[in-house]
């Protein structure tokens, strides 16, 4: 009986200390929001909503607005979404659908590579070998054969809100890529063998019996996608040019939510200016939490579109 | 049913005649790598005949018929060896692309296969679409055609833009059966149609079958016996990836000429 | 037979009857539009094909570049050398890569056992509702911007204790650890058969012990997989770090104090305007680029040894 109480008791202490574990998740998630809030609040007690509909930002009269900030975030991600949704689910097509099957597994892991390569090591590769390249020749390039249009006018320094949508494409790419693979192949066999017993090509089943089935999977990883741009840091700062201005060229410098924190935080020097910062941090914080639990959402409730049990 | 049979081949006369020979299978021999799953299986398939495949699970009788359209080369490192014709056809020449061969020998699976983000409608046009039939009204009358030999049309023809899995799974194995005959292929392979529905939508597929024979040559796999006797004029008996015994169903269920054959069909073993 | 030949015709009348004896010349026909489908498979197989080289291009365009331009400054003074001032030539990165070590030694002692436990509970107790809250907020606790968690371990450890320090480093790296590590957790320890549990339940043994000692144990390679990507995961971190850890240009003796760490220091170096600090920034991005590319192929190469032995 002894033992019995014993390892009944050992039972619930064990389960209860990783429950307790397990909770830190949401305990987390409050610490964040709860540590923002605070240090944000005298911005928030000062400007209100108006942060969020000011584009000055100028430390030394204390007048702060995310507007800019807001707007090359919004601007550099969609650039990269732009750029990269396309290739990466042409890549999870290929590599799960059509490459040879040899080459899939070796491509499959030298992406998931390319996924582990830190922030700052591709920023640092953006400032010296793609900015320069950028400048000297798709940038003069663009203007030249595009030039009449508002995005591609203007003076070409390298340093961009392109330059900056092209490293987060980099970044973000290997991300939807290896999600959409998985999606891919998620898709039940029997929904190929239909098709190709209809007798479609390759591609003929990979559109009527694998895409069609794996749309709002595929949807949640660009959206998974879009939150890790939005939040995406140091390769940015390092390439977007760091001034805050609304413009329409696209060679022109912009500032992102995350790079203005990572730029100014250490330098802010009045708490006005530190607690600007933290409120540009609740406003980054509020939108990728948002965009990530939609993406879970998807990608949690594709299950496909089940097909009825037929017992 | 014997005297349906009657009317493609003469009963007393050896079962297949020349003229009535969809499917020429000589010497076919199928290997998974090292694994050599159907040895130097011969036999020739009837023409607008129900032909039955039985034998205990992996005999490679689901090889076997996917042999019959190429569908087994979806699985890596599968290879064959030996002669299928199809009407003289031969679909494995170097020049014929199983995409066509597929395409006139159609299939239904065991578990019921329809797109699920398509509706009824769709599900059936898809394979026409692909085979670039763009005109709507011919579409709709191949879609009713279809839906009809399907037994189906009563019963989706106010809901067609339904989505294909508002179906109950027999309806739904119905609706992959209209599926593989909107393309009008020559045969119709089917791979234990029924065995994942209840009873009564059993008996709708195997009436369905009877149906469909009159036009179409059919390639059955089952595990039920009953169902091979009751609907099939010719039987094939596999075991272990050998063809034992092929003959008129009748003559396979009462006199067997191989013991093996005998000790299956009594239920002595498998 | 008259008669059913009738009944069958108004039954199904198809324009080409599929008949043993007369073949209609289309059945034997490709489709007319058999030669534009294959070539548009063979179009869609090239354009996927050109995308995933596209993906993979960046990949082999940075590690090109980081060698060429970083394999010549890394020698023995780069790994036992502090950072020469400015004007100096030489010196190395002795003290951030010690520190970065260090850094990743705190994250782990805070993030291993939590995220661990956490996966335990996950995998073996709970309820699946509340279970799908802990995953679903793990989920999007990895999609929180690495700058945010910056700001809430300033706000939380650097703001109290009054200064910058390694052991606000380790915390935040370490939280970040923690939704990443149980995730993996749970999914190598839902691998285990159910079997062993129930074996080892069978036996009398109490399930804590029998979680413990079977469960975790036969899933213990996996888990130390899953800590070990993780750890390479934060171990480039950059930008979480800026305000907590903050970089030191000599070694650190204390915990409390600021620490270098190989991610800070390449930043740091990469937007300085020296061309002898642009080396160390190249030769430190090589080095940390081996050390994730180290851990990662590694850990692929065991897993997939086990799962092969398994299969």
């Amino acid at each position: 009986m002894r033992t019995h109480g014993g390892s009944h008791f050992g039972d619930r202490a064990f389960q209860w200390l990783t429950l307790l574990m397990a909770l830190t998740v949401f305990a987390l998630i409050a610490l964040i929001g709860y540590e923002l809030t605070r240090g944000s609040g005298i911005a928030l007690r000062r400007f209100g909503w108006h942060f969020l509909v000011s584009s000055d930002w100028d430390p030394v009269n204390e007048q702060f607005g995310a507007v800019p900030f807001i707007f090359g975030t919004l601007v550099s991600s969609a650039i990269a979404l732009l750029i990269a949704v396309p290739i990466s689910i042409a890549t999870a097509v290929y590599l799960t659908e059509l490459a040879p099957l040899w080459l899939r597994q070796p491509l499959t892991m030298f992406i998931e590579l390319l996924a582990a390569v830190p922030s700052v090591i591709l920023g640092l590769w953006g400032i010296f070998v793609m900015v320069p390249w950028l400048r000297e020749h798709l940038f003069p390039w663009l203007q030249k054969t595009l030039g009449f249009l508002p995005f591609f006018k203007g003076a070409i320094y390298g340093v961009s809100m392109l330059a900056g949508g092209i490293i987060i494409a980099i970044m973000i790419v290997p991300i939807i890529t290896s999600v959409a693979r998985e999606i891919l192949r998620s898709v039940p066999g029997l929904q190929r063998e239909a098709a190709y017993a209809l007798g479609a090509t390759r591609w003929e089943v990979t559109r009527i019996a694998v895409l069609s089935y794996a749309k709002k999977g595929l949807f949640g990883a660009v959206i998974l996608g879009l939150g890790r741009a939005l939040g995406e840091t140091m390769a940015v700062t390092m390439v977007i040019g760091n001034t805050p201005q609304i413009v329409a060229s696209l060679f022109a410098p912009g500032y992102t939510l995350a790079s203005v924190v990572a730029n100014e935080f250490t330098e802010a020097t009045t708490d006005t200016y530190l607690s600007a910062l933290f409120e540009i941090g609740l406003v980054l914080l509020g939108v990728t939490v948002l965009v990530n639990a939609l993406a879970q959402l998807l990608l949690k409730t594709f299950a496909g579109p089940s097909v009825k049990p037929q017992h | 049913m014997a005297a349906i049979a009657n009317n493609l081949v003469t009963a007393p006369t050896p079962p297949i005649a020349a003229n009535a020979t969809a499917l020429t299978v000589r010497n076919l021999s199928v290997f998974f790598g090292d694994n050599h799953v159907l040895k130097n299986v011969s036999l020739d398939i009837a023409a607008r005949a129900v032909t039955a495949i039985i034998g205990p699970s992996g005999c490679g009788k689901s090889t076997f018929l996917r042999a019959l359209n190429r569908m087994h080369e979806l699985v890596p490192e599968a290879r064959m060896t030996g002669e299928i014709r199809l009407f003289g056809d031969d679909i494995y020449a170097r020049n014929v692309e199983p995409v066509v061969v597929r395409r006139r020998v159609g299939m239904v699976f065991q578990k019921s296969n329809p797109f699920p983000t398509m509706s009824i409608t769709d599900n059936v046009t898809v394979g026409l679409r692909l085979n670039g039939l763009g005109n709507r009204a011919s579409l709709a009358e191949r879609m009713e055609q279809s839906l009809r030999m399907a037994a189906l049309w009563d019963e989706v023809k106010d809901r067609l833009n339904a989505p294909a899995i508002s179906l109950s799974g027999g309806q739904q194995q119905r609706l992959c059966i209209a599926r593989a005959l909107a393309v009008q292929p020559e045969v119709l392979l089917m791979d234990e149609p029924a065995s994942a529905l209840d009873p009564l939508a059993t008996s709708k597929i195997e009436d369905l079958i009877l149906e469909l024979k009159k036009d179409y040559t059919i390639v059955i796999v089952t595990h039920n016996m009953q169902q091979a006797a009751r609907m099939s004029d010719f039987t094939a008996f596999l075991y272990l990836g050998e063809l034992v015994e092929f003959d008129v169903t009748k003559k396979i269920f009462t006199s067997p000429a191989k013991k093996q054959t005998e000790d299956y069909v009594t239920g002595r073993f498998g | 037979m008259q008669n059913e030949e009738i009944s069958r015709r108004t039954m199904w009348v198809p324009r080409f009857q599929p008949s043993a004896f007369s073949l209609q010349p289309f059945l034997k026909m490709t489709a007319p539009n058999h030669n534009w489908r294959k070539f548009k498979n063979a179009l869609m197989q090239a354009v996927t094909l050109v995308c995933a080289i596209l993906v993979v291009t960046p990949l082999v365009l940075v590690f090109y570049h980081l060698v060429k331009e970083g394999f010549s400054s890394i020698n023995w003074a780069f790994f036992t050398q502090l950072p020469k001032p400015v004007g100096e030539s030489g010196g190395g990165m002795a003290n951030a890569i010690v520190g970065t070590f260090i850094l990743l030694g705190q994250a782990a002692v805070l993030g291993v056992p939590i995220g661990v436990l956490g996966g335990v509970f996950l995998s073996e107790y709970g309820s699946s509702r509340l279970n799908w809250w802990i995953r679903f907020a793990a989920d999007v606790l990895n999609g929180v911007p690495s700058i945010t968690w910056g700001m809430v371990v300033y706000a939380l450890i650097v703001v109290p204790m009054k200064g910058f320090s390694a052991l606000a480093g380790g915390i935040v790296l370490g939280m970040m650890m923690i939704p990443l590590v149980m995730r993996t957790t749970e999914e190598v320890l839902q691998l285990v058969p159910s079997g062993y549990r129930e074996a080892a339940l069978a036996l009398g043994i109490a399930k804590w012990r029998a979680i413990v000692q079977i469960v975790v144990r036969t899933a213990l390679k996996g888990i130390v997989t899953g800590v070990l990507l993780a750890l390479a995961r934060v171990a480039g971190e950059t930008a979480p770090l800026l305000f907590t850890a903050f970089g030191n240009h000599f070694w650190t003796h204390k915990l409390t104090d600021p620490i270098a760490a190989m991610p800070l220091q390449i930043f740091a170096y990469a937007i300085s305007p020296y061309d002898d600090w642009h080396r160390l920034a190249w030769a430190g991005a090589l080095a940390l680029l081996l050390l994730v590319l180290f851990i990662n192929v590694g850990v692929r190469v065991l897993t997939r040894d086990r799962f092969q032995r398994n299969v």
